[in-house]
């Protein structure tokens, strides 16, 4: 297998509005995303039959995320503290630039070649593969899913199913082309392809990369979910594990854990727990005789700080990257992750990315939504989900001189036109002699409404007013009583 | 300033005026849902467990070199590697020894880098022990140490896992509080649940997938 061929992933074309025109085109998109989102929601059902034990849990993981992002800066420094007492190596980046030179150096000192991961999202946000790969390093996914995804030069269409957006007649093929075996749409015969070729690569990799599930700071320990095996092989083979993650992470009583884990997994995929329960404190002790003899952890902000700003906005980062937000959404069941043209798709994804890459960027995030309110009922840490849509859609408006400046490339859609209509609109619902002069008007000259309104007309008929407001029937009715 | 200075000025700029959130961890919620009989414990284990294809055999203290013998006949494994300096891995190499006719034992003596590529090519199968396991979940508690280290459980293709069944706790937060997990933790604790399985094509569950195909329980009822 050539290794250098793997990393360039495809670049997103055009817009959010075409690239959605163009995958709601596409039947066979449409059918793999729509038969895992419905065989993931029947999974989480029956996970949480207790509709009573689920609301508690949630509530109690809600109160959990809240206390450890209310004294955040206090528990990052006591993980920091524990893990160096511990023997793991804390670095801070505030940008994915930063997290990749430390990554790099630490590579570099060991003069690394072959860089082994398991799944994860943070190392997404810092393009690590790509990174590397422009260093002569190779970085190999391992996870089964992001590692179909790398072999045709995608990203993950998903956060906890990478490459959900494929069939098994698809990874048949990829695995014919690119492995160079036989053609098997047999999947317990893909995975062991898959097994085979990456079981040589972590018996080789210099460097195991991997993200962090929670990390407490209490005891100093990193908590990693996983299902695969993967994830334990990148963290214990290597002779140098690098984990990599969000500021928001951290918990602060290992007792946390215990209804967080169980939220995620029953959340995720149904599960009463992950095959794998993976609690890594520290590197290899002298007398051990195995696992890594180094232990990195990078904690990267990389727009986090800003969302913690903003109390309303801070509860984006109770996430526990679980994934029924977008298993549940009408909206991506439909488009699929890849549409988003982020990191994290979705509803998470919408209301995180525009943090991380400024809302100029990814102008039509907060709106892509029908605020059905599936994501914020489901959301086991109680995000409301809906509500910050909304107010990101108002951060998207703000006039550029606004002297509020919540977040980086806010007010991208602001229109000049559009702001003044809406002032006028304001005053005449706000005046009751304008709003009566307004009725009349529009009651008599009804007849003068355009057939064609803009976007409206496409899938509605356009609007006409009555021919008489309800005030004034009411006015007259009023009067023809007060005659009798 | 420093990224870290930088990180923390800008989260404790936003807290200003803030007090933290109390601690009104409840634990009733985490255990009370989650509490058996103790004569439904191995059931419940074995309900979850075999759900996601763990081969689970009930058997004894003095019994259970047999059976894995007996298994591993069944299997035709050509070789087991086990901790040599461990309780069972002593018991189980004398009982080898007095048998004569089986399988060779390997034991785990050395860095892994002195093996690394016998252990990742020749070794079919393993044995180890766990510290319990918890009921709610169907979950082997295992912290490796010197004498038993952590590829045992992850390398081969089979592994053998005993399990007291004293030792069968109720639910996480429980193992946690009675063990002070809190008060120190080893450099690596497990929980397993099962062989190792993918479901990232098209959803469909495959066993196998990095860890061990097979995971075998041996349960020790009179333990
Ligand atoms: S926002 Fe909530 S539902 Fe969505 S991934 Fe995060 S924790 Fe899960």
């Amino acid at each position: 297998m050539s290794t250098q061929s793997l990393i360039p992933t495809v670049e997103v074309q055009d817009d959010f509005r075409a690239r959605a025109h163009k995958a709601l085109g596409d039947q066979q998109l449409r059918n793999n995303f729509r038969s895992a989102m419905d065989s993931l929601m029947t999974k989480r059902a029956v996970a949480f039959s207790d509709a009573h034990e689920r609301e508690h849990l949630r509530a109690l993981g809600n109160a959990i995320r809240a206390r450890a992002l209310s004294k955040l800066p206090d528990l990052l420094e006591q993980l920091e503290q524990n893990l160096t007492r511990n023997g793991v190596k804390v670095h801070w980046a505030e940008t994915v630039d930063e997290a990749n030179g430390i990554v790099l150096s630490i590579i570099r000192a060991h003069e690394a070649r072959q860089v082994i991961k398991g799944k994860s999202m943070v190392s997404e946000e810092m393009e690590m593969n790509h990174v590397l790969a422009e260093q002569g390093i190779e970085c190999l996914e391992s996870d089964m899913g992001e590692f179909i995804v790398q072999l045709d030069h995608e990203k993950p269409s998903h956060i906890i199913m990478p490459a959900i957006h494929k069939n098994a007649g698809q990874v048949a093929s990829l695995f014919h082309d690119k492995l160079g075996v036989e053609y098997t749409k047999d999947v317990d015969q893909l995975i062991q392809i898959g097994r085979r070729v990456l079981r040589e690569k972590f018996f080789e990799a210099d460097v195991g990369v991997s993200g962090v599930n929670f990390a407490v700071a209490e005891t100093g320990t990193l908590l990693l979910v996983e299902n695969e095996g993967n994830g334990r092989m990148s963290t214990t083979v290597p002779p140098v594990h690098i984990a990599v993650t969000g500021i928001e992470k951290v918990v602060e009583n290992l007792r946390d854990v215990v209804p967080l884990l169980s939220l995620l997994t029953r959340s995720a995929l149904g599960q009463p727990i992950t095959t794998y329960v993976n609690m890594i404190s520290g590197p290899r002790k002298a007398e051990e005789l195995d696992g890594p003899q180094e232990v990195h952890l990078v904690l990267l902000d990389n727009g986090r700080s800003q969302a913690f700003a903003d109390s309303e906005l801070r509860q984006t980062l109770n996430c526990i990257r679980c994934g029924a937000c977008m298993n549940h959404c009408p909206v991506y069941t439909r488009i699929g992750g890849h549409t988003y043209g982020e990191v994290y798709p979705g509803p998470i994804g919408k209301i995180i990315t525009p943090h991380m890459v400024g809302l100029a960027k990814v102008p039509d995030h907060p709106s892509a939504s029908s605020l059905c309110g599936a994501c914020g009922e489901v959301c086991p840490v109680k995000i409301p989900i809906p509500a910050l849509l909304r107010r990101l859609r108002e951060e998207n408006v703000k006039a550029p001189d606004s002297p509020h400046q919540v977040m980086r490339g806010q007010g991208s859609k602001y229109s000049r036109k559009e702001r003044m209509i809406w002032n006028v609109w304001t005053r005449l619902n706000t005046s009751p002699r304008l709003y009566r002069l307004f009725g009349f008007f529009a009651t008599r000259l009804r007849q003068l409404v355009p057939s064609n309104v803009g976007p409206w007309t496409q899938n509605h008929s356009a609007p006409k007013p009555a021919a008489r407001s309800l005030h004034e029937l009411a006015r007259e009715h009023l009067a023809k009583q007060d005659k009798h | 300033m420093s990224a870290k200075q930088n990180i923390l000025a800008k989260l404790r700029k936003s807290l200003t005026g803030t007090t933290p959130l109390a601690d009104n961890f409840d634990e009733a919620l985490v255990t009370e849902p989650w509490r058996y009989a103790p004569e439904q414990r191995i059931a419940q284990l074995r309900k979850l467990m075999e759900a996601v294809h763990t081969e689970i055999h009930l058997t004894t203290a003095a019994d259970w070199p047999q059976r894995v013998a007996q298994l591993m006949r069944e299997r035709q494994l050509p070789s087991l590697l086990i901790a040599p300096a461990t309780a069972h891995g002593q018991q189980l190499t004398a009982y080898w020894q007095q048998c004569g006719d089986l399988p060779p034992l390997k034991a785990y003596d050395r860095p892994v880098e002195d093996w690394k590529a016998e252990l990742f090519n020749d070794t079919p199968a393993s044995l180890t022990g766990t510290l319990g396991a918890i009921a709610a979940t169907g979950s082997l508690i295992v912290w490796p140490t010197p004498q038993e280290p952590r590829l045992m459980s992850l390398v081969p293709p089979v592994h053998f896992a005993l399990l007291n069944a004293s030792e069968i706790h109720d639910n996480f937060y429980e193992v946690q509080q009675k063990f002070s997990w809190a008060a120190g933790m080893p450099t690596n604790a497990l929980l397993i649940s099962g062989p190792s399985k993918t479901a990232d094509i098209e959803q469909v569950l495959a066993y196998g997938a990095h860890g061990p195909k097979d995971l075998v329980v041996l349960i020790l009822e009179d333990r």
